[in-house]
């Protein structure tokens, strides 16, 4: 679950971490008192917002309401603005960088500091990064946070702050059930207080039953792709034509490169799971009749899965949806055979092995063309 | 000899009244595995397919000897499972559990760790010696006793190249699904070491994805340590950035995690990789 900047910033101040003052609009006659001057940011779920126009300066309540009616609608790499954030402006001393996340490979939670914030983390010399683990089960020790202000070289009134500031990041990090949180930058003004400037949160969608608050939390996904995450339905639109489905991420993976090997493109990533329910299997077939695919490709490779019941599945949601979409099928699993004839008699094109399937793919999607 | 799990482990199955937990039960033990205990809450005395239910898994180790756990119990409680079978001093425990919040990993896979226990898993389809035991949820018929070890970051597409491996005649020594998400208990450079010093296994398939750096440590790894032929599939050529594909596990980001840079971390390493699933078992012809 990713969280627009004015959200996040709202658990931060829960945790104590300093914001500056801001309000929210969607509209411009929504903006009364903004806290003067002010930058009006632009509310999306990536990065790169400021290079592409979407954060100004605004001096008066007259100028917020006509740059946020500028930003407004805009679109940044593919997501319409419908939000600004109009925050009080910071007189800007130093930008660090501060942030949490997950180092997979050490199975523990990795703290980032530097004293070059305000641009890519990713692009920062790596002998300008303080780097240190966070062993989970013991916890964010003061020596560590101490050794950070050092590697940074902030002045004690500063460096205490920060310190605080990381302390309670770490608190959100584990608490919230956080994948990443980011300050930056982490703002030093002139006046030698530290804020954080910009605040990027990731929670961990495997936790959302621990945080049902964000369930409804807008997320980057297109209706469809929100229509099966509400049924619990694994389903990613693609830029292809050929909506894929298969059972299991990895192989549902592995089809759409093998169909990219015979010449197709896949629309679609669909993991059915390990479901061979014929109403569970009509239902993410509907969803993906819904994406418009030139053709389906199915592939399931089942020890216990029976062919015959997902086969029915994909009957049903042909007949439900009135579609004539053609379906090239390999599924392997119990009654094999008469899961083939389910799928002759109803017009559409059974196959042995998944390159066999994706070849027929892309030459029906041809035929068809 | 085999990889972490042989006739003589002993069994106890967490989580074994539900569905998935009784219907894996009755597959493991028709593959001959010791199955000896079960645990659910509440409901301790009962039997199911014949195995004894516990209250808990230290009682499954005071009467039953049970020494392997593998956890089926929903997600809100696999860590309070997880860090139970550690705690009754069970040393290999595999978790078949999806959907984990990784805050909950990062706590049980560091504690196992200081207990000396081995983790496969989460999210993960399990282990299986074929010809002496199985504690997963793989489809038994698929696998035949052989030589290769095979590591695999997911479930059907390795049922999909096992199968393939099988039809060849390249059976397995063991096989270890490791796992889909993030943060697992065995990675894949792990598995690596086990299969390089285990005797019976003479040649390696590693079954890797996008997402995180597993691929490229353990590419470097073998180029260093590993005296065996190994060969490699990854999945997810053709995934776009920033979307996770499925497993939790499986998202480019940034520049870190693509599958360009694991075909060629493997390539330097000496590993070829298969362009088809299937192709694993011609790589293997060709060791």
């Amino acid at each position: 679950m990713k969280f627009l900047e004015y959200k996040a910033k709202a658990i931060f101040a829960k945790y104590g971490i300093p914001i500056p003052r801001g309000v929210v609009a969607a509209r411009p006659e929504e903006i009364h008192d903004p806290p003067l001057p002010c930058m009006v940011k632009a509310q999306v779920l990536v990065g790169g917002r400021g290079k592409a126009g979407g954060i100004k300066p605004a001096n008066s309540s007259a100028e917020a309401r006509s740059v946020a009616s500028e930003i407004l609608g805009m679109d940044i790499k593919g997501y319409t603005v419908k939000m600004v954030y109009l925050e009080e402006r910071l007189d800007i001393e130093k930008e660090l960088y501060l942030g949490f996340t997950i180092d997979r490979s050490a199975r523990e939670p990795l703290l980032i500091a530097s004293a070059m914030g305000g641009m890519e983390i990713e692009t920062v010399p790596h002998d300008q990064l303080f780097m240190q683990h966070v062993p989970t089960l013991i916890g964010l020790q003061p020596y560590v946070l101490r050794s950070l202000t050092n590697k940074l070289g902030l002045a004690d009134h500063v460096g205490d702050q920060v310190e605080d500031i990381a302390r309670k990041a770490y608190e959100l990090f584990r608490k919230e059930d956080a994948e990443l949180v980011e300050i930056n930058p982490l703002v030093v003004t002139k006046g030698g207080r530290v804020v954080a400037g910009d605040a990027k949160l990731v929670v961990d969608d495997n936790a959302e039953y621990r945080h049902l608050e964000y369930a409804k939390l807008d997320q980057d996904r297109t209706p469809l792709e929100e229509e099966a995450h509400e049924k619990g339905i694994t389903f990613i639109q693609l830029d292809g034509d050929i909506g894929v489905i298969a059972n299991g991420a990895g192989l549902t993976m592995a089809t759409l490169d093998v169909l990219n090997l015979k010449g197709g493109k896949g629309g679609t990533f669909l993991d059915l799971g390990g479901t061979d329910d014929p109403d569970k299997v009509a239902q993410a077939f509907e969803l993906l009749i819904k994406a418009k695919p030139s053709v389906i490709l199915l592939n399931i490779f089942g020890g216990i899965t029976k062919a015959d019941t997902v086969a029915l599945g994909v009957k049903k949601a042909l007949e439900v949806m009135h579609a004539d979409v053609p379906v090239v099928a390999r599924i392997k699993g119990v009654n094999e055979d008469a899961a083939k004839q389910i799928l002759r008699d109803i017009g559409m094109h059974p196959a042995e092995t998944m390159e066999e399937a994706a070849e027929l793919a892309v030459q029906v999607k041809k035929g068809a063309a | 000899m085999a990889v972490l799990l042989t006739k003589r482990s002993r069994v106890v199955v967490q989580g074994i009244t539900g569905h998935q937990g009784q219907f894996h039960t009755r597959a493991m033990l028709d593959f001959g595995t010791k199955v000896v205990a079960g645990t659910s809450p509440g409901k301790a005395g009962t039997k199911v397919e014949g195995v004894p239910v516990f209250e808990s898994v230290q009682q499954a180790v005071d009467k039953k000897r049970a020494n392997a756990s593998i956890i089926f119990v929903p997600a809100p409680y696999t860590k309070d499972a997880a860090i139970e079978a550690m705690e009754a001093g069970l040393k290999l425990v595999v978790i078949i559990t999806e959907r984990i919040p990784f805050h909950d990993t990062l706590e049980f896979i560091p504690y196992a760790r200081t207990k000396g226990a081995v983790v496969i898993g989460p999210n993960c389809p399990g282990i299986i010696t074929p010809g002496e035991a199985k504690l997963g949820i793989m489809p038994s018929h698929i696998f035949k006793a052989g030589d290769c070890g095979v590591i695999s970051r997911s479930g059907t597409l390795t049922y999909e190249i096992v199968n393939a491996m099988t039809q060849a005649g390249f059976g397995q020594s063991t096989c270890v699904g490791i796992g889909g998400d993030p943060i697992i208990g065995t990675n894949t450079l792990e598995a690596l070491e086990l299969f390089q010093a285990d005797r019976k296994t003479k040649r390696i398939v590693v079954v890797g994805e996008i997402g995180g750096t597993a691929e490229e440590e353990a590419a470097a790894y073998i180029k260093k340590n590993v005296t065996k032929p190994a060969v490699a599939y990854i999945a997810g050529r053709t995934a776009p950035p920033g979307k996770r594909m499925g497993h939790a596990g499986a998202i480019i980001q940034g520049n870190m995690g693509t599958a360009e840079s694991k075909v060629k971390a493997f390539n330097d390493a000496g590993v070829p990789v298969a362009d088809y699933p299937v192709d694993i078992a011609k790589l293997l012809a060709a060791t």
